[in-house]
């Protein structure tokens, strides 16, 4: 007979290693099971990790968590077709412990928060498959894995945005491309010096910049770039079901970004290291499934907690949060060993008192209003014109600053629409 | 940097290929589409149209899951590769 784990996790991103490792410290017999050769060789994000989650479980997680660099700059660019309008935010505190976010590498980091797992008892099985879940009395009683039959108390899907657990278990419906955004990323490779000479950084520092414009032509989305310590990640993320629509190929916007004159410059002398991609679930609380069933928790991307605010896309520390809650639920669960539904409804009630519920719902109506398309072409291309206008001198008498702005804003966005959009800013975000 | 094909790409990838393929395309229904969705929306174009074919090479497959997403006519079957096989990130 197989031994009966306390609880099985499947897949070990960050929503998984949480989970795991919250068990596994709390003393239950716990099993990460993981499909790639190993836990982050099939994970890629944008690459950076802020928020205090990882935190709870690693006070000083930076000095043993392979982290990049340290997020100090906060870059955002407006782009035309040849011209950028840029922000750019920095404290001195954001560099100062216990620091505000990292860029981070998946396939290094993901490993090593795996080892955490181990090293706190859980036993972690890579590359292992959960193909399918195993039922007793209309309760998940464990999964089916490398054709073995494993039996556990309480299984938890935390395998990613496809989460084929969590449909088997009936919680959630085939995804929509209008409740996902596509990302692609290339991580090029630079010497450490040619990075903190372009970005202006010492040490350990990093830049997260953000983008958006024209290069998307009109599709909700944008570009990043995160420095590593000697990579650069350079992506974009973009509305799956307008790609679809207007037939247009993900990495074509991704060109287009990479050859901006404003972010060429950036890029220059590079070399391509890695290309990947992932989905990312992005409609919020509107397509957050059941989060739980009989014997049965539902954490991370598979359960579509990502935070989309226009200005951050937060899906990590989500992760974290669920997974420790869902941990959290199990050991409850086990004390009084009863993995009922009613039992496992405490998940939803921890998420609910911290922060992962309460920011879905704050911002429930940004997804809607970040479709607004004028956001990515019309009002960048006002601004970089007002700009380039306020700025030429051409030897010409100039005009006043409101009257560029009024001229350079005329047959791009109307007044009503203006008012309309600053209207649903205040209501969204 | 000189832009790179979709393909260019892929070849930087570490992929441990397996032999059997974990995609697989219900013919019959793919042959009386017209919108041919998984084409453009595929970001590895691991999809190609010869005629009035469709096939997939799932060599370069990074394992996103968009084909089983914009197919509205279920015609993607998506197995996910035998653990091990498929891409294989160093970076991520």
């Amino acid at each position: 007979m197989t031994q009966k784990f306390d609880a099985i996790v499947v897949g070990a991103g960050p929503a998984g290693c949480a989970c795991a490792y919250t068990l596994a410290q709390a003393g239950l017999e716990t099993l990460l099971i993981e499909r790639g050769k190993f836990a982050g060789a099939k994970n890629m994000w944008g690459g950076a990790l802020y928020g205090p989650s990882l935190a709870r479980m690693f006070p000083r997680f930076w000095e043993e968590a392979p982290v990049e660099r340290c997020i100090l700059r906060h870059r955002l660019s407006l782009l035309s077709e040849k011209s950028a309008f840029s922000t750019e935010f920095t404290t001195e505190k954001f560099g100062q412990e216990p620091y505000n976010g990292f860029s981070v590498l998946r396939a290094k980091f993901d490993r090593w928060f795996a080892s955490r797992v181990e090293k706190a008892g859980g036993v972690v099985a890579a590359p292992l498959q959960a193909e399918d879940l195993l039922w007793e009395g209309g309760r998940v009683s464990g999964v089916k894995a490398g054709g073995d039959e494993l039996p556990a108390d309480v299984v938890i899907a935390c395998d990613g945005v496809n989460s084929i657990l969590a449909e088997k278990a009936g919680l959630r419906k085939k995804l929509s491309p209008k409740d996902i955004k596509q990302g692609v990323k290339e991580v090029i490779q630079l010497p450490r010096e040619v990075i903190e000479q372009r970005f202006n950084l010492s040490g350990e520092e990093g830049v997260a910049w953000e983008s958006i414009g024209t290069f998307t032509r009109g599709i909700p989305g944008g570009a990043f770039i995160y420095t590593n310590k000697e990579s650069l990640s350079v992506g974009v993320v973009v509305q799956l079901s307008d790609l679809v629509e207007k037939q247009i190929e993900a990495n074509s916007l991704l060109e287009e970004f990479k050859t901006h004159p404003e972010v060429n410059r950036y890029l220059e002398g590079g070399k391509l290291a890695e290309y990947s991609a992932h989905l990312i679930p992005v409609s919020g609380q509107s397509m957050m499934p059941k989060l739980f069933a009989p014997g049965f928790l539902v954490a991370g991307d598979a359960a579509a907690m990502t935070l989309v605010t226009g200005l951050v896309l937060e899906g990590a520390n989500f992760a974290v949060a669920s997974g420790q809650a869902a941990a959290e639920t199990v050991i409850a669960a086990k004390k009084k060993n009863d993995f009922s539904e009613k039992s496992l409804a405490l998940y939803a009630e921890i998420l609910k008192n911290g922060f992962v519920l309460k920011d879905l719902r704050t911002f429930k109506k940004a997804p809607g209003f970040l479709k607004n398309p004028r956001i990515y072409r019309q009002y960048p291309e006002f601004l970089c014109e007002a700009a380039e206008k306020i700025y030429t001198n051409d030897g010409l008498p100039r005009k006043k600053m409101w009257t560029i702005l009024k001229d350079s804003m005329e047959n791009k966005i109307s007044y009503l629409r203006l008012i309309q959009d600053l209207i649903r800013i205040k209501r969204s975000i | 940097m000189n832009p790179l094909s979709v393909e260019d790409k892929l070849s930087v990838n570490k992929y441990d290929v397996d032999k059997d393929v974990h995609i697989r395309l219900l013919e019959d229904i793919c042959r009386d589409c017209e919108e041919h969705f998984c084409l453009k929306a595929c970001p590895a174009s691991c999809f190609k149209l010869s005629g009035d074919r469709i096939s997939f090479s799932f060599e370069g497959c990074l394992e996103c899951g968009t084909c089983r997403i914009v197919c509205d006519k279920e015609a993607v079957e998506w197995i996910l590769p035998r653990p091990g096989f498929g891409i294989c990130y160093q970076y991520g």
